[in-house]
């Protein structure tokens, strides 16, 4: 083993959005030579301290040392030039471009007469490739590549440019079994190298087998720090979770009641590869249910929400029934007509119509009920507009204020708004309270938990546990585009559920766990 | 407590109730009275002002009707334009399927149709030619917009290819030749008067006010700003999004076949090379008129105004006896400032 000097040192790192404090005192240190973990829930801070560590969020309270001096890098082009480099989750390739072109973009070799100097630059590649032992032409254009070779040129291009520090952001999320130990094998070189590596994955026994130092965010603070020789998977989930929910006190359970949505054997074909993004889905929901759905990262829960909602028609088999009838969801026009309301993930980029006022955002699912003789009413709108700033308390200072001046939580409740106008029955609800503070939450929390009681069915995915366990009557959790497990309000625990989201099997009766392994792709 | 409400930090302002009335209304008269509507009327009445010093000639009846009338063209097309562009797209035919529906309608009027073969005439009236303009100017559109939803083809090369279609099927429809001596009652509608104002001025003002009922007031007008919004939040909130481009492309078809008449008539002639490069023309004053070519934000009456802008400017430029070459250099660097004035109004808001 080579010495364990600390390469890099966080030290009380604080960092504050507008009404969120995403990073709260972290503190953690890098040693060069070892493979450190980044463990956390989603939301627990993992993005935003990478995105501190590589440069991106120059601005933060706190200090980084490197190298033992400190520093504060400028940006991510000066993080790069001291050695510190990301890799992300969505590779940033150019798809047209060679591997060569890509791995010296913005630092061409040129020649004495200043032009492109292709056969040092090929060279250079070659060897770096063979480093890595990827066996293909340096000149083969990137998107040719499969996923996992794609995710090695980003490698080359870190070792380039000399990096000491190597971030690598959900490596595995989208390559197979075999690309996945080429990657340990390569991250078993670095490491012999003496580069520092972050590994930030939400799958355990990978980091079982290759970290050798682990950090546990939650909330934005730094839980715990130390070895992973030592560690079991169920000691690293409590710590990940380990926390009251205080979020809100849960519901009484309700009772059985008379199904309002059923969905038969929902599948999804891919269309980026072959295969499917959604495997036999199958469940229901009751008149006045509030069924969470919990999945991590990829697990298929907007995509299935999507499906239901008529945006694949021509990818998607399999039934939805709603009061028993089937539903031909092949638009979004039909599905709404069915009774169904989507409220979408991100709502700035498929939510609302940022340019459009509150008014007209509001109305924009019901307009045909505010005509008058063909044109629209101006007072129709507004009466609807003001009964939904009234009931759902949306704060703004006038509803002709555009949507993109209003705050987060707000514009959450204009898609609310724009949804409940079309008096739907049931509400799939994709994240609804993604990025707003925590008043706001509360609010939609209690609006959900009315709206249920009037005898809406409710689907409500959400990646924050506490969330799902305050919300939920019962809880479906999601791996890799299959139902891999189903609990009740009263059985629920986040480790259960957080084991169950990693890949073990979870059976509702017996309340029994099977081997992680044997996962069919 | 700030003043001003921001984006996203409104929150903390907005917390514990609504906003002070002071914020409510500073912002409630930002949003009534835009600067931004008002510039390209301040720069209008600033050139009208200059050329009137200029020129002795600019500020005279005859001269400003003459200028209205040349405008008229252009409004109709430009209204049917800041349509498409509203909604995040563009057409760049408009100046063929002004020239081929003008063509049509002058040879109907003329020729009529002649089937040797059944030895059979079909003679067109007035209404009947115009109509069958009319209609093929909407079908052509109709097909843009079919073309560009149904295959996903980006705009601007679905309505770059109907432009060479268009002017082949126009050369192809006139042999090349001009089709001229359509009668005096067809050219009443390019040179007439009617209540001591020129007829294209009348029909620029038709289509004006049906366009501003159009956006303002119905359905379709609202989904237009949306889709050019944002479009996959229209898709999700039910919106037929290919229906109403379909529409608004057939729309635009139509205002070329009705501004093709309209030239056709003035000059008692259509010419196969009608309305070249007034695609450009039109985008221009579409532009000018604030109307953001990445969609969802414009009106109809700035585009208007930017029409009537590039009109006057034109004008003033030959009375001025700048020369032809220079005039393109001055409306080009025209258009560029307007972008630029409006981008920077855009950054503000």
């Amino acid at each position: 083993m080579t010495d364990t000097a600390t390469l890099l040192e966080v030290k009380q790192i604080t960092k504050r959005f507008p009404g969120v404090i995403a990073l709260d005192d972290v503190s953690l240190s890098i040693e060069a030579g070892k493979v450190t973990a980044l463990i956390g829930e989603n939301g627990a801070g993992k993005s935003t301290l990478m995105k501190i560590l590589s440069g991106v969020y120059p601005d933060f309270e706190g200090e980084i040392h490197y190298k033992g001096e400190p520093v504060r890098f400028t940006g991510p082009k000066d993080a790069q030039q001291q050695g510190v480099v990301i890799i992300h989750q969505e590779l940033n390739l150019i798809p047209y471009l060679t591997i060569t072109e890509n791995i010296f973009l913005g630092r061409e070799l040129v020649t004495q007469y200043g032009t492109m100097d292709k056969s040092r630059m090929r060279k250079k590649t070659q060897e770096i490739l063979d480093r890595l032992k990827l066996k293909v032409n340096p000149e083969s254009q990137v998107f040719k590549l499969k996923v996992g070779q794609q995710q090695i040129v980003e490698i080359a291009k870190a070792l380039l440019s000399d990096a000491e520090l190597i971030i690598m952001d959900e490596p595995t999320s989208a390559i197979t079994g075999s690309e996945v130990e080429v990657l340990f094998d390569i991250i078993a070189d670095l490491k012999a190298q003496n580069k520092a590596i972050v590994y930030v994955s939400h799958k355990l026994d990978e980091l079982f087998r290759i970290a050798d130092n682990y950090v546990v965010l939650r909330d934005g603070k730094s839980i715990e720090s130390g070895e992973m020789a030592g560690m079991t998977q169920d000691k690293l989930i409590s710590k990940m979770v380990g926390r009251k929910i205080e979020v809100m006190r849960k519901m009484a359970d309700r009772g059985a009641c008379e199904p309002l949505l059923e969905v038969k054997n929902l599948n999804l074909k891919s269309r980026a590869k072959a295969g499917n993004v959604l495997h036999d889905v199958s469940f229901n929901i009751g008149r006045g249910e509030i069924v969470g759905l919990f999945g991590l990262m990829g697990a298929g829960r907007t995509e299935l929400l999507e499906s239901i909602f008529g945006l694949h028609p021509a990818h998607t088999s399999g039934q939805v029934l709603i009061d028993g009838q089937q539903v031909c969801c092949d638009s979004p026009s039909r599905a709404i007509a069915a009774g169904l309301a989507l409220v979408p993930e991100d709502r700035k980029k498929d939510g609302l119509v940022l340019g459009l006022d509150v008014k007209n955002n509001i109305s924009l699912t019901t307009l045909e009920q505010m005509e008058n003789l063909g044109t629209l009413s101006d007072s129709k709108e507004c009466d609807l507009a003001d009964h939904y700033i009234g009931e759902l308390r949306i704060k703004t200072p006038s509803k002709s204020q555009k949507a993109q001046n209003l705050s987060g939580g707000n514009q959450q409740k204009i898609v609310l708004a724009k949804w409940l106008a079309t008096r739907p029955k049931l509400m799939l609800l994709d994240e609804p309270t993604r990025g707003i503070d925590i008043n706001a939450k509360t609010e939609i929390y209690k609006l959900i938990i009315r709206l249920a009681n009037d005898g809406l069915g409710i689907l409500v995915v959400s990646s924050e546990l506490p969330e799902i366990l305050a919300l939920s009557d019962r809880i479906l959790v999601m791996t890799e585009g299959r139902i891999n497990g189903e609990f009740s309000a009263s059985e629920a625990t986040e480790d259960g559920i957080l084991k169950a989201a990693i890949g073990a099997t979870h059976t509702a009766v017996g309340g029994q766990w099977s081997a992680v392994g044997g996962q069919t792709p | 407590m700030p003043q001003n409400i921001q984006p996203i930090a409104g929150e903390k302002s907005a917390a514990d109730g609504r906003p002070s009335g002071a914020d409510g209304r500073s912002l409630a008269l930002q949003n009534r009275f835009p600067i931004a509507r008002f510039q390209s009327l301040i720069a209008l009445f600033l050139l009208c002002l200059a050329l009137s010093i200029l020129s002795d000639k600019f500020l005279t009846f005859s001269n400003l009707w003459n200028v209205m009338r040349q405008i008229s063209v252009n409004i109709c097309i430009s209204v049917g334009m800041t349509l498409i562009v509203l909604t995040a797209g563009i057409d760049l035919s408009v100046g063929s399927v002004l020239a081929l529906c003008g063509a049509i309608t002058a040879g109907l009027l003329k020729n009529g149709i002649e089937i040797p073969s059944l030895n059979l005439f079909i003679g067109f009236t007035l209404l009947g030619a115009t109509l069958v303009g009319a209609v093929t100017g909407s079908a052509l559109g109709a097909f843009n917009g079919w073309a560009i939803t149904r295959f996903s083809v980006p705009p601007f090369v679905a309505t770059l290819a109907m432009l060479t279609v268009a002017r082949g099927l126009t050369m192809l429809w006139t042999g090349g030749f001009p089709i001229s001596g359509l009668g005096e009652t067809f050219q009443f509608i390019g040179t007439g008067w009617f209540l001591a104002i020129p007829v294209p001025v009348w029909i620029s003002i038709v289509v004006v006010a049906f366009a501003v009922f159009l956006t303002e007031k119905t359905r379709i007008g609202r989904y237009i700003y949306a889709i050019g919004g944002n479009e996959s939040a229209s898709r999700l909130s039910g919106i037929h999004v290919s229906r109403v481009k379909i529409i608004v492309y057939t729309i635009a078809g139509a205002l070329a076949a009705v501004g093709g008449i309209m030239v056709t008539s003035r000059l008692d002639s259509a010419q196969p090379n009608a309305g070249i490069s007034y695609e450009l023309d039109s985008i221009a004053a579409v532009v000018i008129g604030g109307t953001s070519l990445s969609g969802g934000r414009g009106s109809i009456l700035g585009t208007v105004q930017g029409a009537i802008i590039i009109g006057v400017l034109n004008n003033g430029l030959v009375l001025l006896n700048v020369s032809p070459f220079w005039q393109q250099v001055v409306k080009g660097l025209v258009i560029l400032l307007a972008v630029i004035i409006d981008k920077a109004n855009a950054k503000n808001e």
